[in-house]
This record gives C-alpha cells, sequence and structure tokens, in this order.
C-alpha cells in the first residue's frame, strides 16, 4: 500500500474565504478582530494575520503547517495544540537583543510586525540537512549514548561531545543583554483563583460577590478557558457572552483584580504562589517605562486551582506529522480564532467530547471525511452531525498510520478485523480523553490519585487552603464546573469570614463526559510518539521497560520522556499507560512522576525583577563618599560599601605613588580616613558589661568608664570570629565596633548570645554603623588637627585623654561627638565620629583644619599599608581558620572568666605547638616583590604536598622600610624569626627567597601611640 | 552484555531484542557479608568496589525508593578538585583522577567531560584567596591558573563586565574540572556492582539497626529483616535519621538546595562559572540546558523543595554575571535534602559500634567525590580502617579539633 500522495492537496487549494490572504480563515466568527490586520513574518515569508490571533491561529489561517523540527531526529512537526501544553511548534520570536528562543506558537500573541523563525533545522526547516538522523533512529534509541562513545577516552571532550552538543540544543540565545526589564509585586488576598475558565469565573464570582478579596489569574489575554473555545450555552446566554459578563461583574467589584496575560506558575510553602504576567509580550517594545514582564509574588489565605485539563493524543504511527491536532485545538482554531485547520477533516475519538470536533467543523465550512472511533459502541444520537456531514463512522477501529510529505495528506485506519484502508484528509482531530492539569498541587510533593472513572489523575492530598474545581478536578461537564467552582468559592470566601451566599444552580446544554483511553494503538509502520518535544517513542518505552527502568522516574530519565520543555504535558500518560502494559500492573500502580514548578518556562529576568547591572544589590556610600568623589578618589568595593581605595593627586603617575605619599604623610605629620564602614554596635542595660564578657576573649569587667579596648569575639567554636574594640561610655553603656566585612555577623552573634545562650541578662542593643559617621585621624599633628574643630571645653592634652581614652565630646559648637584614642595606623591617632548628617562637613572641617599641618585624606590601600607595617591582623588573617593563638593574641585570652569559645579553643587540634601561626616576612632582596596567597616552601625544598608549611596572607610596599613586606601563617612561626623560606607562587610565576622576622616592622615599643 | 558500538549497532538491526536489564532488580537474602544502605552514588560506588578491589561481593545495597532517586539525581553535575586545604586536596584529585577513567573501568559512558571550572574573583581580597587555594593545588601536583580579567573575557565575553555591580576581575580555573551526567554515574554503578554479584534492592528502606553486644548484627527494613556482618550508612540527607536509629546525634543538619534548568539551546557556554559576587553558578549539559543553582535556603528541612527566596536570589545572581540569561527561561527546579556538616567538610568513618561505618555530610559538593568516596568508604569497611585519603573525615574531629574547614565560617552548616 502506498501512502505517498501528493503533500497537502487540498491546502493549497484556491481559498474560498474573503481574507484572500489568509485561505484557511473562516468568513465570519471566532473572538478576533478581521478589521485588523497584522502583517508578520515566518521565516522570512511574509504574512497577515488578524488582531486576537496567536502565532499558531495566523500560521494555520495561512496554510502553514509545518512549524518546527524535533530535538533528536530533526522530525518535521506542526503544531498539535491550541495552549501552553504545546511540545511542537516552538519557535524563535523578534531578532537581536530581544531574540527569544523555544516559545511556543500556540500562546505568542501576534502583534503588527512580528519576526519569527522556525529553530533546529539547517539549511531550510523544509530541507533539513539532520533529517537523516531520523535514518540513524534504530541506532538512536533511547539511552544509546551511554553503551558507546567511551574510545577512546580522550575523544569525548574532543569529538563526540561537541557534535552532539551541537545537534542538541533548540533554540538560539540572543547574544546580547536584555535590553527589557522587569518588575516584582508582592500581592495579598483572601481567594487566589488559579485558572479563569468556567470554574475559576464561577470561583471567583461567589468569593467576590461575598466581599472577599480575590485575585484572579488566567493565561490568556482574555479569561473564559474552554467557554472561549467550544459552543455551549449558560442558561440563556452563549458561553462566551456569559464569561464577558462574569469579567465584567468581577472588574466592577473593587477588592477583585484580574491578572490575564498572567501564568501562576508554582505553589510554595506557607501559602505562597508565583506568578508572571506578560505585560508588554504582545507589543513589539514594551512602552516607556512598563516592564516586559511582571513577577508576582502572592501570598493568599485560600486558593482554588482551576487550571483545567489537557488533552490527550493518541499513540500511533506517525501521530507526529504535521496537521494531526488535539481535537480540542482544532476547535479552538474553528471557534476562538476563526480558523480551519484544514479543509478535510479526520476525527480519531475515544471520548464523545472528541464528536463535538464534527459539528464545529462543518458549521465553519469544512468536510468532516471520517470519524473514527475506537470503542465499539456509543452513545445513540453521538453521531448525529457526522451522519449529517456524511462522514464515514468508523466504530472499534483505530489510526495507525498516515501520509503526506510532511504535512498530513492521508491516515491508514485498520479497523477491529484487521483491515486497513487509507483515507485523505489533511487534518485529523485526535480525542482521547483529558488530564487535570495536577502540575500545580504536586508542587508541594503531594501525589496525584487516579480517578478510575475518568481513567487520569486528580489532584490527591491538596496543600493546605488549596481546592480543586472543575477539570482540574477531573469534572469535565460545563456544569459541574461552574457549580463546583461556584461552591468552591463561596466556601473559600466563609473561611476567611465572609458570608457567602449560596449559589443558585447553573444550566447548560446537553454534555457527556463519556470515555475510554487507549494508551496506544494497534502497531502501525512509522514511528509512534510519546513525547513529541524529545523524540520519545513508543518503542523507546519497551526498551527501557527491557533494560529495567521501570520506575517511573527511571523511565523518565532512561528516555527522556517528561523532561523536555513542556514537562511531558502531552505525553506522560501515554507513557505510563504503555509501561503499565508491559508490565502488567495497574495504571496507578505504575505511579506518576512529580511536576516540578515552574508550570510553564519563566523568563530569568522576570525572576531576578531590577536586581541587576550596578541595581544588583544596593550600594553603600560613606559619609565622605561625596568630597571623595569630587575629588578624583579611586574607589574599591567591600562588600555592599563602596570606600576610597587612594586620593591620587596630580601629577602622580601610579596607585603606589599615590599610596606611599599617603603613608608618608600621615607618618609624618597628619592624615584622614574615613571608617564609618566599620560596624558599631550600641550596647545599654543593667547586664550590658556581662554580655560583653561573655562575647569577648578577653577581659573587660574592668573596663572604666571612659575607656576603649581591644576585644576579640570568639565564634563557638573557638575560632576567631572577629577583632574591634568595646569602649565604655557610661556605666551601663557601652559601644562595640566590628570589622567592614564581619559588621553583621557579629551583630547577629550578639542578638544569638543575648537571645539563646543569655536570655536573663537585662542588656539591649541596637546597630549604629550608620548613624555614626566616624574618621581616623592620625599622625604627630592629628592632636593639633583636632584641636581645631573640638569645642574649646573638651581637653584633649595627653595626660587628660590619653592612649584608649574615650569620651563623648562636643565639635563645631555643640554637636555630639564622641572621641576615641585609638590606632591602627600606630600612630598617635583618634577616631571621630560624628552624627551621620554632619559627617560630609565634619570630613570638610577636619581637612582645613589640617590643611597647615599638610593633611591628606588616605584610603584602605595606605590604611592596610600601615597595618602590615605594623602587624596588626585583619580580615586575611582573621579568615575564620585561625585561633588567637595562631594570630598572636593567645596571650590576650582571659583566664578568669568564661566566655564563648573558651574550652573549644583548647581541643588539641587548635593548640597543637605545629599549627601555623602569624610571622612578618620579608624578601631577602630589597628588589623582590612578594604576594598574598603564596605558600611557604623550605628553600631548597622540591614543592609537594609535605613542603606546604603555610602562606602569605597579606602584603604591602612599606614606605618606612623602601621594600615589600607581608605577614604569613607559618608552621612553627613563632620559633622560626630569622629562618628563610620561599614565597612560592606558581600562579603567578612567584617564587622569592623571604626571611622570617616578627610581625611589626615600625615603632614595635609603640612609643609614637602615646605621645 | 558488554556495552560498545558494535552491541549498539547489532541490536539496532534487532530491533534492541537483546537488551536486558541494566542491573539485576535483587530481593533481599536473609543476610550479607556487608549491607550498605542507600542506593545513591557513594552507596553504589562503594557496593563497586568492595566487590571489584576487595572480593567482597556477598553485599546488598538498600535504596528505599530507586536507584538514583536521591541526590546524586538531582545534582548539578559540576565535579572538580581546587580544594583548599590538606585534609580534602588529595581525597578530591583522587575522585578527579577515578572520574577519567571511569568509562573504561565500568564500561559506561558517564559523560566525564572535563570542559574546566572558573571560579571568578571580584576584589584583591578574593583574588588572593584562589591564589592561595591555586598555589595549593599545583604544589599537590592540580592544575589550576589563575586568570586575569582579559583572560576571562576571552573565555566567556557575554558575562557583565561593563557595568557590573561587583565587576569581574579575574577567576581561578581548573581545567579538568567539569561535569558528569549524573544519572549515568548511579546506573553505571548499579550495573557494575550487580554485575560483580552485588545485590541491589529497591524499595527497601531501612528502618532499624539492630546490634548485639555492641555490635552490629542486620537491618529492618520494610522488606524485612536482614542480617549483615557490616552495615554502610551512605544515605546523605537522611544520615541524621540513620543514625538515631542507633541512638547517635551526628554533627549534621539537613538543608534544602535547589537546581534549574533551562529549556535546550544551542551551545552557549562551554565551561562551568561560578561567581564570586553572589551565589550563582552555571553550565550547559549536552542536551542543551543551562544546569545552574546558588545557595541553600537557609533553614533545615527534609523536604526536597525550595522556596521563593532563594529562587530569587539566585536569579538575581544569573542576571548581574550575564545579563543576557534575561529572556532565556528556567524549564524546571528541584531540591535536594543535603547532609550539611560543621565544617562543610565530609565524614567516612567506622562509628563507636563495631560493624557500624558512616559516609556522610557532603554538603552540596559531594557528587565529584561519588568515586572517591566509595573507593574510601569501601576500604574502610573492608579493612576496618580508613583508607590514607579519608585520614582526615573522622568523625571524632569536632571534638579533637581537626576540622577542615574550606570556607571558615565554623559550625554553622547554612554557610558552608
Ligand atoms: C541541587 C543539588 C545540586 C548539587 N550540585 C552538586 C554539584 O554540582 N557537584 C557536586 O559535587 N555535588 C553536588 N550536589 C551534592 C551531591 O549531589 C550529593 O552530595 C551526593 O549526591 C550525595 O551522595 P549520594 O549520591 O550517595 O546521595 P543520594 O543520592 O541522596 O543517596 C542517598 C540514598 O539513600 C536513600 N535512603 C535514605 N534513607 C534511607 C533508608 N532509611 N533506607 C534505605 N535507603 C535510604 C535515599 O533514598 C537515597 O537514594 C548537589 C546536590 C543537590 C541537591
Amino acid at each position: 500500500m502506498s501512502l505517498a500522495l501528493d503533500r497537502a492537496t487540498s491546502a493549497a487549494a484556491p481559498a474560498t474565504s474573503p481574507a484572500t490572504l489568509q485561505p484557511f480563515r473562516t468568513a465570519a466568527g471566532g473572538l478576533i478582530d478581521r478589521s485588523q490586520p497584522l502583517p508578520f513574518t515566518f521565516d522570512g515569508h511574509a504574512y497577515t494575520g488578524v488582531a486576537g490571533d496567536t502565532l499558531a491561529s495566523a500560521l494555520l489561517a495561512n496554510g502553514v503547517r509545518l512549524v518546527g523540527r524535533s530535538f533528536k531526529y530533526h522530525r518535521p512537526r506542526g503544531i498539535l495544540s491550541a495552549g501552553s501544553e504545546e511540545p511542537n511548534a516552538l519557535v524563535e520570536l523578534r531578532t537581536g537583543a530581544r531574540r527569544e528562543p523555544n516559545t511556543r506558537a500556540t500562546v505568542a500573541e501576534l502583534y503588527e510586525g512580528l519576526e519569527t523563525a522556525s529553530q533546529n533545522r539547517w539549511p531550510s526547516l523544509r530541507y533539513d540537512a539532520l533529517s537523516i538522523n531520523a535514518l540513524a533512529a534504530p541506532v538512536f534509541a533511547a539511552g544509546f549514548y551511554y553503551k558507546t562513545f567511551m574510545w577512546p577516552a580522550s575523544f569525548w571532550e574532543k569529538l563526540y561531545e561537541p557534535l552532539i552538543r551541537r545537534a542538541a540544543g533548540l533554540g538560539r540565545a540572543a547574544e546580547a543583554p536584555d535590553p527589557d526589564h522587569y518588575d516584582r509585586m508582592h500581592a495579598h488576598c483572601d481567594v487566589l483563583v488559579i485558572g479563569g475558565g468556567p470554574a475559576g469565573l464561577a470561583a471567583a464570582l461567589a468569593a467576590g460577590r461575598a466581599g472577599a478579596r480575590v485575585i484572579l489569574v488566567d493565561e490568556e489575554a482574555t479569561p473564559g478557558g474552554r467557554l472561549l473555545a467550544e459552543r455551549r450555552t449558560i442558561g440563556a446566554l452563549a458561553g462566551t457572552t456569559w464569561a464577558g459578563d462574569a469579567i465584567g461583574e468581577l472588574r466592577a467589584m473593587p477588592d477583585v483584580r484580574i491578572l490575564s496575560r498572567t501564568t501562576l506558575f508554582g505553589v510554595y510553602d506557607h501559602g505562597q504562589y508565583g506568578a508572571i504576567e506578560r505585560v508588554s509580550d504582545h507589543v513589539a517594545v514594551p512602552e516607556e517605562h512598563a516592564p516586559r514582564q511582571r513577577y508576582w509574588r502572592i501570598a493568599a489565605k485560600r486558593a482554588i486551582l482551576a487550571a483545567g485539563a489537557i488533552e490527550r493524543p493518541h499513540v500511533f504511527g506517525g501521530n507526529d506529522r504535521p496537521g494531526v491536532m488535539l481535537a480540542g485545538a482544532v476547535r479552538a482554531y474553528i471557534n476562538k480564532y476563526g480558523v480551519l485547520p484544514g479543509r478535510e477533516f479526520a476525527v480519531f475519538t475515544t471520548s464523545d467530547d472528541g464528536w463535538r470536533t464534527v459539528a464545529d467543523a462543518v458549521a465553519a465550512g469544512a468536510r468532516v471525511v471520517a470519524v473514527i472511533d475506537s470503542r465499539f459502541e456509543v452513545r445513540a444520537g453521538l453521531t448525529q452531525a457526522a451522519v449529517a456531514a456524511g462522514a464515514r463512522i468508523m466504530l472499534g477501529a483505530q489510526v495507525i498510520d498516515t501520509a503526506g510529505r510532511p504535512e498530513l495528506a492521508a491516515i491508514t485506519v485498520m479497523s477491529d478485523a484487521g483491515r486497513t484502508e487509507t483515507i485523505r484528509c489533511d487534518c485529523l482531530a485526535m480525542a482521547n480523553g483529558w488530564n487535570p492539569i495536577v502540575h500545580l498541587d504536586s508542587h508541594l510533593s503531594r501525589k496525584p490519585v487516579w480517578d478510575a472513572r475518568i481513567s487520569a489523575f486528580v489532584p490527591g492530598g491538596l496543600p493546605g487552603g488549596m481546592t480543586a474545581v472543575g477539570a482540574a478536578k477531573g469534572q469535565f461537564l460545563l456544569s459541574d464546573c461552574l457549580d463546583g467552582g461556584a461552591r468552591a468559592g463561596a466556601a473559600a470566601a466563609a473561611d476567611c469570614g465572609f458570608a457567602a451566599v449560596s449559589p443558585p444552580p447553573y444550566t447548560t446544554d446537553p454534555e457527556s463526559d463519556a470515555h475510554e483511553p487507549l494508551w496506544r494503538a494497534r502497531a502501525g509502520r512509522g514511528k509512534a510518539f510519546v513525547d513529541f518535544q524529545n523524540d520519545v517513542a513508543a518503542t523507546d518505552i519497551e526498551l527501557a521497560h527491557r533494560e529495567g527502568f521501570r520506575a517511573v522516574e527511571h523511565l523518565k530519565r532512561y528516555t527522556t520522556l517528561g523532561m523536555a520543555t513542556d514537562q511531558g504535558k502531552t505525553s506522560n500518560m501515554a507513557g505510563l499507560g504503555i509501561m503499565a502494559e508491559l508490565t502488567g500492573q495497574p495504571l496507578p500502580q505504575v505511579g506518576t512522576t512529580v511536576f516540578r514548578p515552574p508550570f510553564t518556562p519563566v523568563a530569568i529576568g522576570a525572576l531576578a525583577g531590577h536586581h541587576r547591572g550596578q541595581d544588583f544589590r544596593a550600594t553603600r556610600h560613606t559619609p565622605s563618599h561625596g568630597w571623595a568623589e569630587a575629588n578624583g578618589a579611586v574607589f574599591v568595593t567591600s562588600g555592599q560599601w563602596l570606600r576610597a581605595a587612594y586620593f591620587p593627586q596630580t601629577g602622580e603617575t601610579d596607585w603606589l605613588e599615590t599610596v606611599r605619599r599617603e603613608v608618608s604623610t600621615v607618618r609624618s605629620a597628619v592624615g584622614i580616613c574615613d571608617v564609618s564602614t566599620f560596624g558599631k554596635i550600641d550596647i545599654q542595660g543593667r547586664d550590658a558589661i556581662k554580655l560583653i564578657d561573655k562575647v569577648c576573649a578577653n577581659a573587660f569587667a574592668s573596663l572604666p568608664v571612659g575607656k576603649a579596648r581591644y576585644a576579640i569575639v570568639l565564634r563557638e567554636d573557638g575560632f576567631v570570629m572577629d577583632d574591634g574594640t568595646v569602649t565604655r561610655l557610661g556605666d551601663t553603656h557601652f559601644v562595640m565596633t566590628a570589622s567592614t566585612a564581619n559588621a553583621a555577623r557579629v551583630m547577629q552573634h550578639l542578638e544569638y548570645a543575648h537571645q539563646w545562650l543569655y536570655p536573663h541578662l537585662d542588656v539591649q542593643m541596637t546597630s549604629v554603623s550608620e548613624q555614626w559617621a566616624q574618621f581616623a585621624i592620625a599622625g604627630p599633628h592629628a592632636r593639633d588637627t583636632l584641636r581645631r574643630i573640638i569645642d574649646p571645653a573638651v581637653d584633649i592634652s595627653n595626660e587628660a585623654f590619653p592612649f584608649l581614652a574615650a569620651a563623648a565630646i562636643t565639635v563645631g559648637g555643640g554637636i555630639a561627638a564622641r572621641l576615641f584614642r585609638i590606632s591602627f595606623s600606630g600612630e598617635l591617632a583618634y577616631e571621630l565620629a560624628v552624627p551621620a548628617g554632619y559627617g560630609d562637613a565634619a570630613w570638610r572641617a577636619i581637612l582645613n583644619a589640617g590643611a597647615s599641618y599638610g593633611i591628606t585624606p588616605y584610603g584602605t590601600e595606605a590604611l592596610s599599608v600601615m597595618r602590615i607595617e605594623k602587624g596588626h591582623v585583619a580580615t586575611a588573617e582573621i579568615n575564620g581558620q585561625t585561633t588567637a593563638r595562631d594570630l598572636g593574641l593567645g596571650g590576650m585570652m582571659a583566664k578568669k572568666k568564661d566566655f564563648i569559645g573558651r574550652l573549644m579553643k583548647e581541643r588539641p587540634a587548635l593548640i597543637e605547638p605545629e599549627r601555623p601561626i602569624v610571622v612578618g616576612v620579608r624578601p631577602v632582596d630589597p628588589n623582590d616583590r612578594i604576594r598574598a596567597g603564596s605558600h611557604f616552601i623550605g628553600v631548597d625544598v622540591t614543592p609537594g604536598p609535605e613542603a606546604d608549611e603555610g602562606y602569605l596572607t597579606s602584603v604591602a610596599f612599606s614606605p618606612v622600610l623602601g621594600q615589600w613586606i607581608g605577614i604569613g601563617l607559618l608552621k612553627n612561626g613563632a620559633q622560626r624569626h630569622g629562618e628563610r623560606v620561599r614565597a612560592y607562587d606558581p600562579v603567578r610565576n612567584g617564587d622569592v627567597v623571604v626571611e622570617i622576622c616578627a610581625p611589626c616592622f615600625v615603632d614595635p615599643k609603640e612609643e609614637k601611640l602615646r605621645v | 552484555m558488554r556495552y560498545s558500538l558494535l552491541s549498539v549497532l547489532q541490536q539496532a538491526f534487532k530491533g534492541q531484542r537483546d537488551w536486558t536489564p541494566q542491573w539485576r532488580d535483587a530481593a533481599p537474602k536473609a543476610s550479607y557479608d556487608v549491607i550498605i544502605v542507600g542506593g545513591g552514588g557513594h552507596g553504589l560506588a562503594t557496593a563497586y568496589y568492595l566487590a571489584e578491589q576487595h572480593g567482597i561481593r556477598n553485599v546488598a545495597v538498600l535504596e528505599r525508593s530507586h536507584v538514583g532517586s536521591g541526590n546524586i539525581g538531582r545534582n548539578t553535575t559540576i565535579v572538580r578538585s581546587n580544594y583548599l586545604l590538606p585534609g580534602n586536596v588529595p581525597f578530591y584529585e583522587k575522585s578527579m583522577q577515578l572520574w577519567e577513567r571511569l568509562e573504561q573501568d565500568i564500561n559506561y559512558n558517564a559523560m566525564v567531560s572535563q570542559r574546566g571550572v572558573l571560579n571568578l574573583y571580584h576584589t584583591d581580597g578574593q583574588r588572593d584567596a584562589y591564589a592561595r587555594r591555586g598555589n595549593g593545588m599545583r604544589i599537590n601536583g592540580i592544575d589550576a591558573e589563575l586568570l586575569d580579567q582579559d583572560q576571562v573575557r576571552a573565555m566567556v565575553p557575554f558575562l557583565d563586565f561593563d557595568n557590573a555591580r561587583f565587576p569581574i576581575q579575574g577567576g581561578l580555573l581548573q581545567r579538568r574540572g567539569g561535569t558528569v551526567r549524573h544519572d549515568a554515574v548511579a546506573w553505571g554503578y548499579a550495573r557494575a556492582a550487580s554485575d560483580r554479584g552485588v545485590d541491589i534492592i529497591q524499595n527497601c528502606a531501612v528502618t532499624g539497626i539492630r546490634r548485639e553486644n555492641g555490635r552490629v548484627v542486620g537491618v529492618d527494613t520494610t522488606r524485612g529483616y536482614i542480617g549483615a556482618k557490616k552495615v554502610g550508612l551512605a544515605v546523605a540527607g537522611a544520615s541524621s535519621q540513620l543514625a538515631a536509629m542507633v541512638d547517635m546525634r551526628l554533627p549534621i543538619e539537613s538543608h534544602v538546595l535547589t537546581a534549574f534548568v533551562s529549556e535546550g539551546l544551542k551551545p552557549l557556554i562551554d565551561t562551568v562559572v561560578t561567581f564570586g559576587a553572589g551565589h550563582f553558578y552555571v553550565s550547559q549539559s549536552d542536551k542543551g540546558g543551562l544546569v545552574f543553582g546558588g545557595d541553600i535556603d537557609g533553614y533545615n528541612s527534609y523536604a526536597s523543595r525550595g522556596n521563593l527566596a532563594t529562587i530569587e536570589d539566585v536569579m538575581e545572581g544569573g542576571m548581574a554575571l550575564w545579563p543576557g540569561l534575561g529572556r532565556l527561561r528556567v524549564l524546571r527546579h528541584w531540591g535536594g535534602v543535603m547532609d550539611m556538616s560543621m565544617d562543610g567538610s565530609p565524614i567516612i568513618d567506622k562509628t563507636h559500634i563495631e560493624g557500624l561505618y558512616l559516609n556522610a555530610g557532603w554538603c552540596y559538593g559531594g557528587f565529584k567525590a561519588t568515586p572517591a568516596s566509595g573507593f574510601c568508604f569501601a576500604h574502610t569497611i573492608a579493612n576496618d580502617a580508613p583508607h590514607a585519603l579519608n585520614a582526615a573525615f573522622r568523625l571524632d574531629r569536632f571534638a579533637t579539633g581537626a576540622v577542615i574547614d574550606e570556607k571558615g565560617v565554623g559550625a554553622q552548616p547554612n554557610l558552608h
């Protein structure tokens, strides 16, 4: 028998419709606006659709049925569905930076000038070179790649994998950053209604009428669901009219929000829902200031799942040929879009609703040549329209093959007796029952349950607060959808405390949902596909069964069934059905796959919202930022902060020169540095000192009022968390500082200690990091400079205000300030804190005051150089892996009190004498440069695991010494001063001999800071 | 049947008729020399090495669901040996070497793809920390390169180099790192173990561990009691639950980690990249999906599903790093329960109960460890003593202080 008929004879037939450019557009009907033509292109060819079209309906209206190529075999594919479940018609939309791959043509709304293209084909859609893959299909069975491509080992990355990667994938991503922006919204409601079909509309009406705050989300441009795709009546109204009225009533309610073009993509814990609103995807470019899409995070007390159902295809030879479509989709194209997907229809059904297609097609002017129903008996009256249309009625028969090049031109039907015959047609409508959308309710790991009446899975135990209604619950009759929806809406509102009115029952035209599923038709010659997009055929499922991949998840992963962008919306059930046949188990025992969020794919940009580019994270500016920026400072990021790294002056050519000048000026005159980024925590209360004594490892009980002290904070496990200072401003009032990097962590640690470990202590604390600007003023002229800005009554002479003194003072004529005599640089130094609002003024005032001494602003680089010269440890050394002893601070640990980390720091491995300990290093050749991150190995030792003795944590060029110096952690370091080792840095080609010394290079007796 | 090009071709002509189950779906025997609890990557690899290296073949792997249903089939497939601390470095390098010959060892193509792992740095401090790490690797004979911005740009020009909040300064590259097809690892080890006599028993959850005189004698399961001379636990996210059966409290918390895959795309990115200024990492699978992820959700959970706050955070990281991702779509996200240890490093050790062995604490990085973990755990069980490679992975290290804390965040599992 030859099926090689002419390609789509009827498709080429001259159009009879008045819209001559669209030969398959019906003369009238549909929810489209024929007066608004919309030109668009597909693969460079110009076409015209009309307002209200999707790309799919417009292509069909123009007789374009071949729209894509499949993933593995590059089989020609058309349009299967009319909704978001589409597995085949994936296209590329737009061009340039807005190019968007893999969009389902069935959900892309048409707009004027839309440019679209098919994907995964070369050189053209019709003649695709890789369609030869189909010839090798016997080799390319499921999982074949696990069994081969192993020899020689090195060929995988070099040869096989690049070939596979190039052939795989679907669409092409844009090459430029996404030019559009995305919004993020948080919303709260009493009742969230998911899906605006008849059940959802009835639910929203009932809840809204009761006064509940309702959000109704619906995927489509206009809610209405199947009411828009079928010819139904509710009461005396056409279904479409009823839907329009319902939407109108809802829109008029003040506490109801309708989000159309919005997909609820995921259900999360605690009544959280994620949704994406496609604000501007139906226009060429978003309006000014409008986002492309808006991501909604919705918190709802109650949710009503009214997401409907998805029709099931048949599995038979050549079922993937363009022109083979879901029956419900055929009706949608006819009734909603005024498009005939063909001229000569056949229907292959196992359900009563499949027969509806006949009357709709005939009413729209098509011919129905045959209705094939695999059931042997059907309800009287069901066949009426088909008889009237003169269609052949073939009961107990099945379609087993198709033909056409490549679009459908004929089908092969096998009768119950096994006789086959060929029937010409250009559109085959498949009806095989419906699957309730159990995706969303299974996002919280609830398993759907089997409903034998409809041979489908329905929602099982639903997430808290959620109910399912209508087709989503397996109730396919319109009357059940409406009544069930209304009842659920009223109940949800009542749950939220609104008196709900019990709704009157709805009446509809007669209907029937009788159905007997057929998981796979009898074998034909062609490949029978289960998962269209991933090219999983019935034979692949047989192979998986043979190889032991029988558990649902195994089946899925081994064959890739259900792993495509549609997550198997149209394929999973058939896959399970076939596996059930093969294993002889009842279908529900085979199990179901777990559907995961998102329901349909979601743009990454939408979930990120505005957090991209410079707005990825907040930028924190220090109080002196404005001045620094105006004066040419170079900034460095430190967490979210921007800090001035150094302040180049005219004539300085590199950063090192600038930093040297800054350091030298501080050491010889005076400098000022913004240290406001340090954490500052205000601690008050009767037991404040007790908490501080617990949190800090050194002793504080003896700290007098008016004194600051260096503080070390250990983690519970005995390692150092951070260092800073604690100052006693009053008997029960302290300020604690933390490093910039650990500001939040130390605050959290204090809260933890208070709330969890010592809840009985009477203490309050709050972070005041942002309330106070704080500047370090350092250098021999620091006091002289300060004197010029503090109020005259404040005595800061060395006697009155010695090293480590601290006080609340006033500056600039009565402005409250705090002064601390502490030093990071090793010079005579103070830190002055003023309320942040005065920070900029104070900064400028200090610069003025110091001008005659030659004051310089200095940045983090100079700060770092000076602390390394002094051997003070900082974040590079306090890296969470070091103990106080490692850092040379072991002697400061209090002996007589308990504190967090006290016992744990004594664990054997933490007190091992061999542990790397802080040392200073300097290159033996003063011209050598060293780099942090170098490892220490013996001078004559070959690098190897045993040779590793520690590493260099921080380096600086010391203007005082005129050479590079560093701090590092070296095994047994305290005993090795004077010894030489290599600072080995192979990743930067460095290898420098250094001498170990004490980690303090300047003023080891600490005389300067006490003058 | 041995897998080869020839067998694949032959079967193509025979309608794939002769293939048989890849591993025997065994029913439990009354007792075994060794029972491994957990049919994830580590459990299956352990069984394989027990049979292959130690000649111990009277072994059962008990899996509560089906093989590969846990984290082995949920991870983002990244393998690397770019570790910092001496306790970890040789172990992960051993794993890398075992990956490099996995296909030949087990006659299964797990698509080990050494396409490089690039960790970006954005500050001088991060650069120096990566230099420290890279130098340590080089000293141990492991490949590592510290790239500057231009070198990174040449590799991945589409990242945000011009308008980034945290500009990319460079990266640490391990070219031998890459990805491996995760399911194939589970299936390949299952097949190889089964071929060597190991019983792989699915839908068999361990509900109790029986002891007599301080020694393990067997396990209660949903398929009845099974005797055993030795029992090894390799249950990843369920470790604390299993340990509780013998009244042990482990230094482990369970947390959920979410992973994502995009729709299939033509080749875009040929390496694994991790962002250094946020939690985000990405690679592309052979099928074309971008596989990516970020941080754990941060609260203790046995539910293998994540929530929106973390999902947003991951996407923000993605867009900050690679603004061209905006219009690409996430196809699926899923979670796995992580056995987060107190120092972020694993435990492969004996326990205080004779005959009971523990393999746990893998955090979100245990996939790469699968071969070495199996190798070391098998050694530890067979010899009742750890191998040199897992000598540092002791359970008592939290008492002794010999912790292996790569991140230096201490005993706060949600920060590792
Ligand atoms: C999202 C995600 C991304 C990750 N990304 C990476 C990555 O890129 N690189 C990397 O190296 N690692 C990664 N990991 C971590 C890695 O997957 C795990 O560390 C590793 O897989 C754990 O070892 P396993 O394979 O043995 O665990 P699993 O596969 O989880 O195996 C444990 C098994 O024990 C079974 N079990 C539990 N309780 C019982 C019981 N009572 N009786 C019987 N059986 C039981 C479980 O069902 C499970 O199958 C990631 C993990 C996740 C979740």
